[in-house]
């Protein structure tokens, strides 16, 4: 049988019993869409999250005083007694050939003045190098400046939001701010980047790290932030920092090292299998719809009973009456899950234009696995009624009025 | 061409054995006319079904032009029913969703014929029957009569040797039902063998040969009696 007489066969029959076509497409249609929204959905969510953690550099190491258990897990607001985290450990982590960068962080809030306008806002200590490191750009002004970490200044860089509230429309740079009780010379502004993994360097006051020190009255650093020379690197950095800081602090490893990719890994993971399940969950959907057609067909093919005996009767054998029916099915999944496709990709135009901070996209491999999962139910769902009816006897077939 | 041997057919009706053909033995040459008659029951239209290869018997053979149709694969059974048979039935079983061309040319179709082809086959073939005009009408736009000659268009346009027909005319009105027969009746002095399964007398008259059957058996074959006379 000609290719394009069967295919011109099965839209006769399609367009026939038109309730029966447009209830299956539905139900195809709904499934596939739902398949591939969800997948779509969890790795937008998973490539939002690891963009977010990319944004900072995927190179960086974060030094943390006290030790937890897990790597890559949150850090021990309260560690057991550890010894301080001091700017020499600092510095004398740039010796190894692996770190490229070093900034000390020491983070405290008090409150900023400007004449008679006062916020409490995070007042960070670090150092020059925290530019590079945090990959911040400059809306106006410059960064700290480089030089000895041991001496301070007077100096300090403000988030573009903190300028906003303290000097409104006024200029910022040049012009002298409190902090606490210091005064403190503004010399740079940073450009407006939004929201980094919930930090907000918008509202951020950075002024170096031994005036923080004193400011704040403490010695030992929040954090030490540490840009590995390369990706290969990072290992290498790994062991380092930890041999290093273990031979100052009198062979205690009192420090937990994470590293930005094995949080991101483990995100990752997690994700896609978030990702997974919630495709799983739609699959689910998918094998309801199968059994709606199944359903369909059985009745379809009741009620053709007398056609496919008819066929045979005509002379057609078992493999051809399969072949058309088998044919029927394939388009009308093939139809559904375009159909799908479409009712996808609108629904996921219409959530990103509501939302379009997370760039929520359909996963590229979602409509594939959607449309192999259409086609697999609509095929055996549809063959296997049409199967029994064409193995019985014309006659009996054509007997069934 | 035609020899059944030792037929039997039991149909399974709730608990109970239906003994449709017990041990039939029948044959005929090529280009017969034979009427198939008998009250209802007696197995005429399952002997049909037989012969048309739409039922299998449960013992016994059946040779059609030299072929032994009863020991073939499905595969090979199709090809028989597709170039040697053609079926007419009571209920013209027409395909509602096609008009009356498509209909006709389903045969053509299912053999990988091209649409040029068909069409002209078609054409001619619903021309010679007087219902030209009628090529694009579906079934529920035909009358009775008209849906038999589109159903004998059908099972002739694949030239079989035999046409196998049971009741073609009772659904018919009696105008409609001779025109039918008229047909029938002239396929088959251009050669090709007609059986048909008919109560009706006046029909079974006008066969040359007629066969009656009781209770799953051929009771009288007037074949036997002129040979007698």
């Amino acid at each position: 049988m000609r290719t394009r007489d069967i295919a011109l066969f099965s839209l006769q029959a399609a367009t026939a019993s038109r309730g029966r076509t447009i209830l299956t497409l539905l139900a195809m249609a709904i499934g596939v869409s739902s398949v591939i929204l969800l997948i779509s959905l969890g790795d937008s969510a998973r490539r939002y999250v690891i963009d977010q953690f990319a944004s900072l550099g995927t190179n960086l190491l974060i030094v943390i005083p006290g030790r937890s258990e897990t790597t890559g897990g949150p850090p021990p607001l309260l560690g057991e007694t550890p010894r301080d985290l001091t700017l020499d450990d600092a510095i004398a982590l740039t010796r190894s050939t692996a770190v490229r960068r070093v900034a000390p962080i020491i983070a405290g809030s008090a409150p900023v003045s400007v004449k008679q306008l006062e916020r409490e806002m995070i007042v960070l200590g670090s150092s020059a190098d925290l530019f590079e490191v945090r990959r911040l750009s400059m809306g106006q002004g410059s960064f700290l400046p480089p030089g000895d970490l041991d001496r301070g200044g007077n100096i300090c860089v403000i988030g573009s939001k903190g300028k906003k509230e303290l000097f409104g429309n006024r200029q910022a740079l040049g012009k002298w701010l409190r902090i606490g009780d210091r005064r403190f010379r503004v010399i740079g502004v940073l450009a407006d980047t939004g929201v980094s993994l919930g930090e907000d360097m918008g509202e951020v006051v950075i002024i170096p790290v031994a005036t923080a020190q004193s400011l704040f009255n403490k010695v030992s650093l929040f954090r030490i932030v540490v840009e590995a020379s390369s990706e290969d690197a990072i290992g290498r950095a790994k062991e380092a920092i930890l041999s290093i800081i273990r031979a100052r602090h009198e062979g205690e490893d009192d420090i937990t090292v994470i590293t930005q990719d094995a949080v991101l890994a483990t995100f990752d993971k997690i994700f896609r299998a978030l990702t997974m399940t919630v495709g799983g969950i739609a699959a689910i959907s998918l094998v309801v719809a199968g059994i709606m057609i199944m359903n369909i067909m059985l009745v379809a093919i009741s009620s053709r009973r007398s056609e496919i005996g008819l066929l045979k009767a005509l002379g057609a054998p078992q493999s051809q009456i399969l072949g058309m029916f088998l044919t029927e099915s394939a388009l009308l999944s093939i139809a559904g899950a375009l159909l799908g496709f479409i009712l996808a990709f609108g629904a996921m135009e219409v959530l990103a234009g509501f939302f379009p901070e997370y760039s929520l996209a359909i996963a590229p491999w979602s409509p594939f696995i959607a449309s192999g999962l259409a086609l697999g139910t609509g095929i055996i769902f549809g063959v296997l009624p049409a199967r029994r009816a064409s193995m019985l006897e014309p006659a009996l077939a054509l007997s069934r009025r | 061409m035609i020899k059944l041997e030792h037929i039997d057919r039991v149909f399974q009706v709730g608990e109970e054995e239906v003994h449709a053909l017990r041990h039939v033995d029948f044959s005929a040459a090529e280009g017969e006319y034979i009427a198939i008659m008998g009250p209802s029951g007696s197995g005429k239209s399952t002997l049909l079904n037989i012969l048309g290869l739409l039922d299998r018997p449960d013992n016994g053979t059946y040779e059609l032009d030299d072929i032994m149709t009863t020991s073939l694969d499905d595969k090979k059974q199709a090809d028989v029913r597709r170039h040697k048979i053609g079926f007419v039935f009571q209920f013209f079983h027409l395909v509602p969703r096609l008009t009356a061309e498509q209909n006709v040319e389903l045969p053509l179709v299912l053999a990988g014929v091209n649409k040029a082809e068909r069409r002209k086959r078609v054409l001619e073939t619903l021309e010679a029957f007087g219902i030209g005009d009628r090529i694009h009408h579906r079934p529920d736009q035909l009358s009775g009569g008209q849906r038999q000659r589109v159903a004998i268009a059908r099972a002739t346009i694949m030239k079989p040797t035999v046409i196998l027909a049971d009741e073609p005319t009772g659904n018919l009105d009696r105008a409609s039902g001779n025109d039918v027969i008229k047909i029938l009746e002239e396929l088959n002095l251009q050669g090709i063998t007609l059986i048909m399964v008919t109560h009706d007398p006046e029909l079974g008259i006008r066969a040359k040969r007629r066969i009656k059957m009781v209770d799953g058996l051929i009771e009288e074959d007037t074949a036997n009696q002129s040979k007698h006379s």
